[in-house]
């Protein structure tokens, strides 16, 4: 202990005595970037200060503190701007535009392999093809940056934050639109994505795949193209965000395929197409969210089993949920929904007649999406009171057999 | 005056009038007489633009009438069934017309004579049918029209007011008008029209006055020469 | 025709059916506040409602009133009057006194519940136009179809059965064809056979804002694209202006020929 002690002072006092301060402007010593780099020590601090630097593909390669003053790098579309493959890399302040759309290289704004211990902070990126790709590093921090991409299909553009098996790495308080997808997470675990903006993508606004035991919270998704996918992971967290304005053939406000082990709670949904789609999800509990004004409140397809829904409020929505296959599990409890028109005799606040959120209407939109403009018809209405009374076409069982009178989350 | 020629008229296979004519019809009193269904009100619902005909014409003055409706300025029409919008009292009712017709009246006068004071704000729907006859004489006179039309506007007057109303007619007499009345009384008739217009299968099979029908018939009761014209076109 | 209008008017407003109808709505106001105790909700209801009931109320008295009003008619055609003027303005005095049974018979118990001081209150108001809108089509629809019968029975009779077919028939066979023609594009199709329809338009006008425009997505692009946008909005107010117009217009030709 006393001899770790000592060596961590010793460094200090050396780190005391050899870092300084490299100055980079345009009647400095060093009037770029790169230069400043190659010719400063590990654990410098390179000031970068306000002006216009065309430079492209900065290779990073020993610790080092980057520290923008209102300093703008243009790629001028020839490349990525800084290739971090060292250890202990701050990178913060800068504006970065326009990175070089690659059909064949991933390029990037921020580009980091094999490190760890980098802070990436306070940047703003502009017309990057990806913003931040970070590949097999960890303990990192992703915090306030700005990503203003111009993606305009999915082919020809790429993601603002991209992680690709990396671990213990946090993602927060960064506003990113107009990607391919916001926030992507390949392979990753031990991460925590939170207070995070993000909106107008063409395909996700945050994206799992293959990543395991990680939390999202707090953050904000809205008018993406498809909405947020979580597939093919275990153990996710996803509490206190907010989906909403999702509107499209195949959007949600969330996605979910081959999950399981989920915690989905908190959230609030508004005016998705579909609020969640869940495909293949296993043991997820959904509570204390709320559904509001959404096409469908809940999609469940094929092969979901024990899902549990408590909890929640269905505001309003078109249909509460749409459900293909047996019960195998799934339960409905304890939910507010704005349609339940039964009544609570014994006064406790759970009304006496169960709920039967599949409508047969549900059904016939799912086949037939065009007949969605009938919906609230009188005919409508009537062919749906039919079917409450004899269901043939929805599962018997599926009800909330303790609907509950008042909203429950606000 | 009022001219009519080869006037026309059938509800689906029902010919009603059937080449209608009739000569000019000046001042003076004429009683349109004639059995049930022999066109009596769809002529006069002709000449008020109530019924279109199919095909003739209808002058007034000399001016062709048929599909314009200035010309109802100068006519007054006594409808025979008095039904009048429930909910309207009777002073309501009057100054409706009066704003729908600017014209000099003169109902103050006629209230008084039908003794109508007392029912002036009275919903029409609680009128009984004799005093809502009585609006409807006042609604008919209170204009200084030219034309007066009226059909059967005998039913359900008292004695009493029946006199006012006879004396009424011959008053707008002697102002030179064309009075037109359809009635089934024919003591009334007699008593007051000049000349008399007997319709018979959509067509005019009489036309002049009491005396030269009763010489045609050698009928002396008015009631008997016309039975006797009926009689003799069934025969 | 303003004095037409005036007196037809002022009769409907003091009749017992005007009452009933505005005593109706207040009631149902109330009671969709008191039971719901949530604005969004109340007006969700309220539009099922208004979109079915005004129709049928515009039906059934404009056939009512006018056999009705038969003798007060025949006291106007004898004074100096444009048909046109009459019948016209008789219609408005009709359209407008049960539009304003409507608008005050909903509006006191949803003024009181503050739905001023709420984002509802677009909602409301475009869902209290269109029952005024679906007030006046109904009306002279059935205006149409009393000048064409003498008889009151089969007036009355014909003019419920119209506001059957629009309100509910006309869905059902509309449904069926879209699930049987499944396999073709139906966009255009479903776009045209609700445009024909005004209960539809005016359903599809109001659920707009209420509660599909995010399933539009789910439908393809021709039917968001169309009913997503402001000329939507306005090809469907177009739409619902001509349903207004045309049977006024054929009130005025029916009425010139007809006789009484």
């Amino acid at each position: 202990m006393k001899k770790n002690l000592s060596i961590f002072f010793l460094c200090f006092l050396f780190w005391q005595v050899s870092a300084q301060n490299i100055i980079v402007c345009d009647n400095c010593n060093f009037t770029n970037v790169s230069n400043a780099i190659s010719n400063a020590n590990t654990h410098d601090t390179i000031i970068v200060s306000k002006g216009l630097y065309k430079e492209h593909d900065i290779i990073i390669d020993k610790p080092l503190t980057l520290i923008g003053e209102e300093a703008i790098i243009d790629a001028d579309f020839k490349g990525g701007c800084f290739n971090v493959i060292a250890d202990s890399v701050s990178i913060s302040g800068f504006t970065i535009n326009n990175i070089k759309t690659s059909y064949t290289k991933d390029i990037s704004g921020i580009y980091t392999f094999r490190i760890s211990n980098f802070i990436f902070e306070n940047n703003t990126f502009n017309n990057p093809f990806f913003a931040i790709l970070i590949q097999k590093s960890e303990n990192g921090i992703v915090r306030n940056n700005v990503i203003n991409g111009n993606a305009k299909d999915e082919i020809s553009s790429g993601n603002g934050i991209h992680l690709w098996h990396s671990n213990n790495v946090e993602i927060y308080g960064n506003t990113i639109s107009q990607m391919r997808d916001g926030i992507y997470l390949e392979f990753v675990k031990n991460s925590n994505t939170y207070k995070n903006e993000s909106r107008n993508h063409v395909r996700y606004g945050l994206h799992f795949m293959f990543s395991n035991s990680n939390s999202y919270q707090d953050n904000i998704f809205e008018r993406n193209g498809a909405g947020v996918a979580v597939m093919f992971s275990k153990d996710i967290v996803m509490t206190n965000n907010i989906f909403q304005y999702n509107w499209g053939t195949a959007s949600y406000g969330l996605l979910l395929k081959e999950i399981y082990d989920a915690e989905i709670s908190n959230n609030t949904f508004i005016q998705n197409t579909i609020g969640i789609n869940a495909e293949g999800s296993t043991r997820v509990n959904y509570f204390n969210n709320i559904f509001k004004s959404n096409g469908w409140a809940t999609k469940i397809t094929g092969g979901c089993y024990d899902n549990i829904f408590y909890n929640n409020d269905f505001l309003n929505n078109t249909f509460d949920i749409s459900y293909q296959g047996r019960q195998n599990g799934n339960m409905f409890n304890g939910n507010y929904w704005s349609g339940y028109t039964g009544y609570d005799l014994d006064k406790n606040g759970v009304g006496d007649v169960p709920y039967r959120p599949v409508k047969l209407f549900s059904y016939v939109v799912n086949k037939t999406p065009e007949t969605i403009i009938l919906h609230r018809s009188l005919f409508i209405d009537i062919v749906n009171f039919s079917e409450k009374v004899s269901p043939i076409f929805t599962p018997k069982e599926l009800q909330d057999f303790k609907p509950v009178l008042k909203r429950i989350n606000k | 005056m009022i001219t009519i020629e080869n006037l026309h008229k059938s509800f689906g296979k029902l010919k009603v009038l059937d080449g209608l004519n009739m000569s000019a019809l000046g001042e003076g009193i004429f009683a349109v007489l004639g059995p049930n269904g022999s066109g009596k009100t769809t002529l006069i619902k002709c000449i008020l633009g109530m019924v279109i005909p199919n095909s003739g014409s209808i002058k007034l003055n000399n001016e062709e009438i048929i599909g314009k409706w200035i010309y109802r300025k100068k006519i007054s029409y006594m409808p025979q069934i008095a039904n009048f919008p429930p909910n309207l009292r009777v002073v309501e009712l009057i100054e409706m017309i009066k704003t729908l017709r600017p014209q000099q009246t003169k109902e103050t006068e006629l209230i008084k004579l039908f003794d109508l004071e007392d029912s002036l704000n009275k919903k029409l729907a609680t009128l009984s049918g004799g005093t809502k006859q009585k609006v409807n004489i006042v609604l008919t006179f209170m204009f200084d029209s030219p034309i007066i039309i009226l059909d059967e506007p005998t039913t359900g007057l008292d004695p009493l007011s029946l006199i006012e109303l006879k004396k009424l007619i011959i008053a707008e007499k002697s102002k030179n008008k064309t009075i037109i009345i359809t009635s089934h009384i024919m003591s009334f008739i007699e008593e007051i029209s000049d000349e008399i217009v007997f319709l018979l299968e959509g067509n005019v099979s009489f036309n002049g006055t009491i005396e030269s029908l009763k010489e045609e018939t050698n009928e002396g009761n008015l009631e008997h020469a016309i039975a006797n014209i009926i009689q003799k076109s069934n025969d | 025709m303003i004095k037409i209008l005036k007196y037809s008017f002022y009769d409907l407003m003091r009749s017992k059916w005007s009452y009933i109808y505005f005593f109706f709505y207040l009631f149902l106001g109330f009671v969709l506040l008191f039971l719901n105790n949530d604005l969004s909700k109340s007006i969700i209801t309220l539009m099922n409602v208004i979109v079915v009931l005004t129709p049928l109320i515009g039906a059934i008295f404009g056939a009512m009133y006018h056999y009705n009003s038969k003798e007060f008619v025949e006291l106007l055609l004898a004074q100096p009057l444009k048909r046109r003027t009459i019948f016209l303005g008789q219609f408005l005095g009709l359209s407008i006194s049960l539009t304003l049974s409507l608008v005050a018979g909903l509006g006191i118990p949803f003024l009181s519940y503050g739905i001023f001081m709420s984002a509802d209150i677009f909602d409301f108001i475009s869902i209290l136009i269109v029952g005024g809108v679906l007030t006046f089509i109904f009306t002279a629809i059935s205006y149409n179809i009393a000048l064409a019968n003498e008889d009151k029975i089969k007036g009355i009779g014909f003019a419920i059965l119209a506001w059957l077919f629009t309100a509910v028939i006309y869905d059902g066979l509309f449904l069926v064809s879209l699930v049987i023609f499944d396999e073709y594009p139906l966009e255009y199709f479903a776009l045209g056979a609700s445009v024909f329809n005004p209960i539809d338009l005016s359903r599809i006008l109001i659920i707009l804002k209420l509660d599909i425009s995010a399933l539009l997505g789910y439908t393809g692009a021709v039917l968001q694209n169309f009913f997503g946008t402001s000329v939507g909005m306005l090809i469907t107010s177009i739409m619902l202006m001509l349903w207004m117009f045309i049977p006024l217009k054929m009130i005025v030709s029916k009425s010139k020929k007809k006789d009484f």
